[in-house]
């Protein structure tokens, strides 16, 4: 997985060693994966993904009622939910959601990193966002 | 206008600030009228941030500031 990303930096054609964005990214992977070995990823294709946007907010609502303004998000999922869901997404997907809402990087220059076309990079958010809220859903239904 | 359903369609490009400036005007205005897909910006706004809280750093000043200057120089 690490070498993953490696190979990703070393095809950005603008990185330059010293910024210090592998180490930080690595770091956050590095997180994500310390639950890898208790969790067999799901291959991406068996997942029910035609569910839209709002699929994890209404599964939460039907779950414990409206979410009102004042609500906190981890009043409703706790960091072990977020932890295992994200590490539960294909790394390929999970790369791209990563770099844009973490790393609050464009999709252009996400695709620059990944040394994807941007089409690639927006499917694969798509699809990397999709798992991830299937995901949480599933750990809020099983308490 | 836009209806609810385009607006859950763009709400993740719309958070990404990537929509043209005629996709975004339209989704303001959808979400300043409807109090439920307002509810539902708000929780993937929170979602994010409990996400980017959870499993990272955040960005050292220094590291923000050399990568804007690298894409500057693109």
């Amino acid at each position: 997985m690490q070498e993953a990303y490696a190979r990703a930096f070393r095809s950005w054609r603008s990185y330059q060693s010293g910024t210090n964005l592998r180490a930080w990214l690595l770091r956050i992977l590095t997180n994500l994966n310390i639950d890898r070995g208790r969790r067999q990823q799901r291959r991406p294709e068996t997942q029910p993904l035609e569910a839209g946007d709002y699929y994890l907010v209404d599964r939460l609502e039907e779950a414990g009622g409206p979410i009102s303004d004042e609500e906190r998000v981890d009043q409703r999922l706790s960091q072990d939910n977020i932890v295992s869901a994200l590490s539960a997404v294909p790394h390929d997907f999970r790369d791209a959601v990563v770099l844009v809402d973490i790393g609050d990087f464009s999709y252009a220059d996400t695709a620059q990193i990944l040394d994807v076309p941007i089409g690639t990079v927006m499917s694969r958010l798509h699809r990397g966002r999709r798992i991830l809220k299937q995901q949480l859903a599933e750990e809020v239904a099983a308490g | 206008m836009i209806d609810c359903e385009k607006c859950e369609e763009v709400m993740q490009p719309y958070l990404d600030r990537e929509l043209d400036l005629g996709e975004y005007a339209e989704a303001e205005g959808h979400l300043d009228a409807c109090c439920y897909c307002r509810r539902r910006y708000r929780f993937e706004m929170e979602l994010r941030r409990y996400v980017r809280y959870v499993v990272s750093e955040p960005m050292p000043v220094e590291l923000k500031e050399r990568l804007a200057a690298l894409r500057l120089a693109l």
